[in-house]
């Protein structure tokens, strides 16, 4: 039996007390998820007629497909529609980027194991899949590439390299003192979100489709869904009120599972449900991307480093997808934190027979800051001083540089800052002393203490993508109507911005009503994504909610004749000096006015450039920076671990609401160490992912949560970037804080290569490599 | 003569209609049109993410959480079921478990909520396993978002839901613990949409439809043969259920060890040996065998059917000697040794005809070392990359007699000889142990997979061996990372 779970209580969770910013309100609607009531795609009543649909996936990983012969399926009983390539009124083509061949349904060539061949629809699901599953593709195999150091060799890339330079790197890496070098790689990671992806198509009028898509870009399923329909974007309308999880899952992946329904809906004529079996989904969606590193460098005897030339070869799968905004990521986190003042870093994406890697969050960066950590341990084990000396004389800032090989400047103080409030908050010092006694102590087991710390660029690499839309409506009872371009996934965007408009009209955000996204109310979106959800959408509603306002505002001056910028909006009422009326009440007044209650917001992030050739600009609007500290307990005998401990200090700015940031940071880490640690996809020698559900593929679970986990959001540290009241983004950083947890298992083994997801056989592995163990 | 399925559903009786295809599983039921309950949720369709968790309410008060993508509709016939909707009060207010987890944040997305609403319930009161804290409450749940720190701390704050039926005393030291109490659904055959389901009311019945339907499903839990029907939608055409067959629901405990019943659920188990010391180490690995979700399911006399070379509770049964009852019509009872049960990869000594009754477990002899181990990429609810069970006799400072069974070494569950030989007549020294671990690489030659290398196989074994002398030796320390 375990001993309860220990938690130091975090001042964060307090009970809300007000409605606008920084208030710990809960997530929209989190007592609906308790109760079972909130609908997710699956749950939606279904429409009369409704049919359903199952994809024929590839039994090969490469190979010559020749057309596949539809005949069986169409003979299966409650069949009423099978789809090739040929069913394709519009285009084959589902890539995101528009700047490779990405096909819905595999043409002449089979480049992946679980790639879509076609799609069956019938009355029933089973009856879509027992005759998916009566398919039977002639394929002449290819000899696959799986393996991401296979495909380096072969110099197999999805696109020209990507290689950020800085000072005469050649001359500093031949007169650096110390020579450094490494190899180690990281694994890919299934996004795992609990609910499947799953689209309902239902056609209307005109060429009219509505699609209610789980996505977290509302606008790409449209657009995707309109080229393989070969119709205006105008004719297709995508919503989506919640996801059961995305991570990035569900960000280009989303898009041609709901072009695959929309053109079922319109082949039979009636509605589609597209809902993908959990084998099904692991087995056709793209994952984050597997790292190879390869990297020398050269640092003094004190070991400030002088010079780094690494390559990171990421493996892309069989397509581009989102690989070049990945690699972009990584190679511009490569230094993280830290600075070298000669760099060449090459960002790979490298071609393999599996499927398409994509966005997950963090995109490129959770693999980009490891190279930092194994230069600072191999550079540990040249100079004999401790890592954590060796980070603090290497960081950003201070008597170091701060420019960023690309050109953007890191707040040293706040890096040190994170840092030392981490390495108080974890007593390293104290525990670094008792963790020696233990290991001199035991016949068996280890304990190790690593640390980490983070400087994250947060806006979409791609400067256009970083605009927001809202739309506000205010109601003459005074109630609002709150829409903008942002997804709601469970990481709480919808209450962050219902709280803005609730600062800005001075209302309880009771009377804000949130609404699903939709294609159809705010158009031309980003995704959600990259970590901006609130930053931007914020702003838009924050803009909607203002020109609304100001109206208003100036109605009631009217009415008491006092300045405009007299008026109040609190506590639910408009005030000036002895006048007031409640809020409802000046909204009926403005109708009676005959002034418009409903307004659209648009935000554009300032200040963004980026030169993808020289690999320069300023693509980040601002770093977010964190740091922290685990303790690990290893099994010398079997390789088991366990996180005893983890201490973490975030930089969420001035939070919108601490509550929802604490829940990013806690399901942001554990979800990095379940990528660290236990998560594992493993191919066999075919090219077939084995790992294709929970029972094979293991996601951490209650007990692996640290049971001492102390997370502290950084105090008093407003954004000096005019962020929305000061905030910053939560949702990407601080799933590379568990990088600590490598740190500790490579402080435990004391492994000079640690290669992840470090399971228990890794562990036992490099245990076992250490000279005088095992 | 084909009956209707009938149960208690949220506190209603329900009647289902004739033409209900008993061989369904139970969430594709409660999600359809007939029962149209959406809060219990499809993640993964293999009883391992728990968002489909619902909870049988037992007749003694206590809860039972099942996966509902498991469960087959016929195996509910007889039961009180409750699902995330049915936990509101008269007055449609939320169940303090329902605020308890939206006020400590406890939900993200909320794809998993119910099913962890439904393991907190069930988790208020006494389980049929009896006894484990919060993580075991919740192994059967995963959660993606929120890193489970605000579950737990949700779980926390539930109060005690005081059950109505008296809970058994508390069993003298000295005397073996009473065997639970357990209700039969009482028996039936469902015929609908090409299945014919059929529920055997006793052991004399069970053994003629056997003789009868050879190719039947032969279901006990159906943690395995509901993921056929649940994942790979198969539709078998008939399926012999042994969950109303009093005789396989037998349980007994005396000084000679256990008498488990082959429809035992692991939960009823875990309960008996989780109160006798004697059984210790094997309660402490039952407690790491799937989830409270499966072991609500599952049985011994499943997994001794199935012959999974990776069936935890297997090596135990090797190490200490069981024996294997079976039963037919034709033959009547014959016993069989565990150690030569197993034929070959999920292959048995049971004919077509047989059905597994009855195991019997012998106690650990006083004084002797027994250990149960498992390794796993995750602690709880993994599968086992490979699992062992250890009986060592110790006399005067030497290795008296030695047991020593390995899962997930070979094609079956399998003892190790040579290891075991190294071992007898040995002293109790860490050199003996590495000894016989060297010997274990040429008792087995493992195979590679998705949950380890051969390598790794080998080499984990070999630790585990290197455990058992730690474990004599040094008692006052824990040996494992996850001890408490």
């Amino acid at each position: 039996m375990t001993a309860a779970p220990v938690f130091v209580p975090t001042p964060a969770r307090m009970a809300p007390t007000r409605s606008g910013m920084g208030a710990a309100l809960r997530q929209d609607s989190a007592l609906k998820h308790c109760t079972g009531e909130a609908r997710f795609a699956d749950d939606m009543p279904e429409p009369a007629g409704l049919l359903h649909a199952a994809l024929v996936l590839s039994p090969m990983a490469h190979g010559v497909l020749a057309p596949l012969d539809l005949s069986p399926a169409r003979a299966m009983p409650g069949v009423v529609a099978v789809l090739g390539p040929g069913d394709v009124p519009g285009r084959n083509d589902i890539s995101p980027s528009g700047k490779a061949a990405e096909k819905l349904f595999a043409e002449g060539l089979v480049e992946h194991w679980g790639q879509p061949l076609a799609l069956v629809v019938a009355r029933t699901r089973d009856a879509a899949l027992a005759a998916a599953a009566a398919l039977r593709p002639a394929i002449d195999p290819l000899p696959p590439v799986l393996d991401v150091g296979q495909a380096l060799a072969a110099e197999s890339l999805l696109m020209p390299p990507m290689v950020m330079t800085r000072g005469d790197w050649q001359a500093a890496l031949a007169a650096a003192p110390v020579a450094l070098e490494g190899e180690f790689r990281c694994g890919g990671q299934e996004h795992f979100y609990l609910e499947g992806q799953i689209a309902i198509a239902i056609p209307g009028e005109d060429g009219e489709m509505l699609l209610h898509s789980s996505t977290q870009h509302p606008t790409e399923v449209q657009h995707i869904a309109s080229r393989v329909l070969g119709c205006d974007y105008n004719r297709v309308s995508v919503s989506c009120r919640r996801m059961g999880g995305g991570f990035g899952g569900k960000e280009s992946n989303a898009s041609w599972i709901g072009a695959a329904t929309a053109l079922a809906a319109r082949a039979t004529g009636l509605p589609v449900k597209l809902r993908l079996a959990r084998r099904a989904d692991m087995a056709a969606t793209g994952k984050r991307h597997p790292f190879l590193f390869r990297w020398r460098a050269g640092c003094d005897a004190a070991g400030r480093l002088l010079a780094l030339d690494a390559t990171l070869a990421a493996d892309g799968g069989h397509s581009l997808d989102l690989s070049g905004g990945v690699l972009m990521r990584a190679v511009t986190h490569a230094l993280n934190a830290c600075d070298v003042p000669a760099v060449r870093v090459t960002g790979l994406a490298c071609k393999t027979n599996t499927v398409s890697n994509t966005a997950f969050r963090g995109f490129g960066g959770p693999q980009g800051v490891l190279l930092m950590e194994d230069v600072l341990h191999a550079a540990s084990r040249a100079t004999g001083r401790s890592v954590e000396a060796l980070r603090e004389h290497n960081f950003a800032g201070g008597p170091n540089g701060a420019v960023t090989p690309y050109g953007q400047v890191l707040e040293g103080d706040l890096i040190r800052r994170v840092w030392a409030e981490t390495r108080t908050l974890a007593g390293w010092d104290a525990r670094r002393a008792d963790i020696d006694a233990f290991n001199a102590s035991h016949p068996t087991l280890r304990r190790g203490l690593g640390s980490f710390v983070l400087a994250f660029g947060i806006s979409f690499g791609v400067v256009a993508m970083n605009q927001a839309g809202a739309l506000v409506n205010v109601y003459t009872d005074g109630s609002i109507r709150l829409n903008h371009g942002g997804t709601e996934m469970g990481q709480g965007l919808f209450i962050k911005v219902a709280q803005v408009v609730a600062e800005v009209f001075g209302v309880e955000v009771e009377r804000i009503r949130i609404t699903a996204t939709s294609t159809d109310e705010v158009p031309n979106t980003s995704p959600t994504a990259a970590s901006t959800g609130s930053d931007l959408n914020g702003w838009a509603a924050h803009a909607a909610a203002r020109a609304i306002r100001a109206r208003m505002a100036a109605a009631a001056a009217v009415l008491w004749g006092v300045p405009e910028e007299e008026i109040a909006f609190a506590d639910g009422r408009a005030t000036a000096g002895n006048h007031a009326m409640t809020f409802g009440e000046l909204a009926q007044h403005c109708w009676n006015q005959r002034i418009s209650l409903s307004a659209t917001g648009f935000y554009k992030t300032p200040d963004l450039s980026w030169d993808p050739v020289a690999m320069k600009g300023h693509p980040f609007f601002y770093f977010s920076y964190g740091a922290s500290v685990a303790e690990v307990l290893v099994d010398r005998l079997t390789g088991e671990h366990r996180v005893l401990r983890a201490d973490m200090v975030q930089d969420c700015g001035r939070s919108l609401n601490p509550a929802i940031d604490l829940g990013q940071i806690e399901g942001a880490f554990v979800q990095g160490m379940g990528w660290l640690t236990c998560e594992e996809l493993w191919w066999d020698a075919a090219g077939r992912l084995r790992t294709l559900g929970p029972s094979t593929y293991k996601i951490p679970g209650s007990r692996d949560v640290p049971p001492v986990f102390n997370v502290k959001l950084l105090e008093n540290a407003p954004a000096r970037a005019e962020t929305i009241f000061r905030s910053k983004a939560v949702g990407e950083p601080p799933l590379m804080l568990a990088t600590a947890v490598w740190n500790a298992l490579r402080d435990a083994t004391g492994a000079a290569r640690l290669d992840l997801p470090a399971t228990p056989e890794r562990v036992l592995n490099a245990l076992q490599a250490r000279p005088g163990e095992g | 003569m084909s009956g209707c399925i009938e149960f208690v559903l949220n506190g209603a009786p329900r009647r289902l209609p004739p033409e209900t295809r008993p061989g369904q599983t139970l969430l594709d039921w409660l999600r359809g049109p007939e029962a149209g309950l959406t809060g219990t949720k499809e993640g993964c369709a293999e009883g391992d993410c728990g968002a489909c968790t619902i909870v049988a309410e037992e007749p003694d008060g206590r809860r039972t959480p099942l996966n509902a993508c498991l469960a087959l509709l016929g195996q509910m016939h007889g039961r009180s079921l409750r699902t995330v909707e049915g936990l509101r009060g008269a007055d449609g207010a939320p169940h303090p478990v329902q605020r308890a987890m939206a006020e400590a944040d406890a939900t993200q997305c909320g794809f998993c909520t119910p099913g962890i609403v439904m393991s907190a319930w069930a988790h208020a009161r006494p389980t049929e396993e009896d006894g484990g804290g919060a993580h075991e409450a919740l192994a059967g749940n995963l959660c993606r978002c929120t890193g489970y720190r605000p579950i737990l701390e949700a779980f926390s704050r539930i109060p005690e839901d005081v059950a109505p039926a008296p809970s058994p005393s508390a069993p003298s030291p000295a005397a073996p613990p009473a065997p639970a109490p357990v209700a039969l659904p009482g028996g039936g055959r469902f015929t609908a949409g090409g299945q014919d389901f059929h529920l055997p009311e006793n052991l004399a019945s069970l053994l003629t439809l056997r003789a009868a339907l050879p190719e039947a499903w032969l279901l006990a839990g159906g943690t395995d043969l509901g993921l056929r029907v649940s994942e790979h939608r198969e539709r078998p055409p008939a399926i012999l259920c042994l969950s109303a067959v009093p005789e396989l629901q037998r349980l007994e405990a005396d000084a000679t060890g256990l008498r488990i019943g082959a429809g035992v659920t692991y939960g009823r188990l875990l309960r008996l040996v989780g109160q006798d010391a004697g059984f210790a180490p094997l309660a402490t690995l039952l407690r790491r065998l799937g989830s409270r979700q499966i072991r609500g399911m599952g049985t011994l006399g499943g997994n001794l059917g199935t012959a999974s070379p990776i069936g935890d509770a297997l090596p135990p049964l090797l190490a200490l000697g069981a024996r294997i009852t079976v039963a037919s019509a034709r033959a009547g009872e014959r016993v069989l040794a565990a150690d030569a049960f197993f034929t070959g990869y999920r292959r048995t000594l049971l004919a077509p005809d047989e059905v597994i009754t009855r195991i019997d477990l012998p106690r650990p002899p006083p004084g002797a070392v027994f250990a149960c181990e498992k390794l796993s990429k995750r602690h709880d609810q993994d599968i086992s990359t490979l699992s062992a069970a250890f009986l060592l006799r110790i006399e005067g400072g030497t290795i008296a007699g030695a047991r020593l069974a390995f899962g997930g070494m070979a094609a079956t569950p399998a003892h190790a000889p040579l290891a075991e030989a190294a071992l007898t007549g040995a002293p109790l020294a860490d050199a003996s142990f590495a000894t016989a671990a060297q010997a274990l690489a040429r008792d087995f030659t493992p195979l590679s997979d998705w949950r380890g290398s051969a390598e790794y196989r080998a080499a984990g074994a070999a630790g585990l061996l290197r455990r058992l002398y730690w474990r004599v030796a040094r008692p006052d320390l824990a040996m494992e990372v996850h001890a408490p």
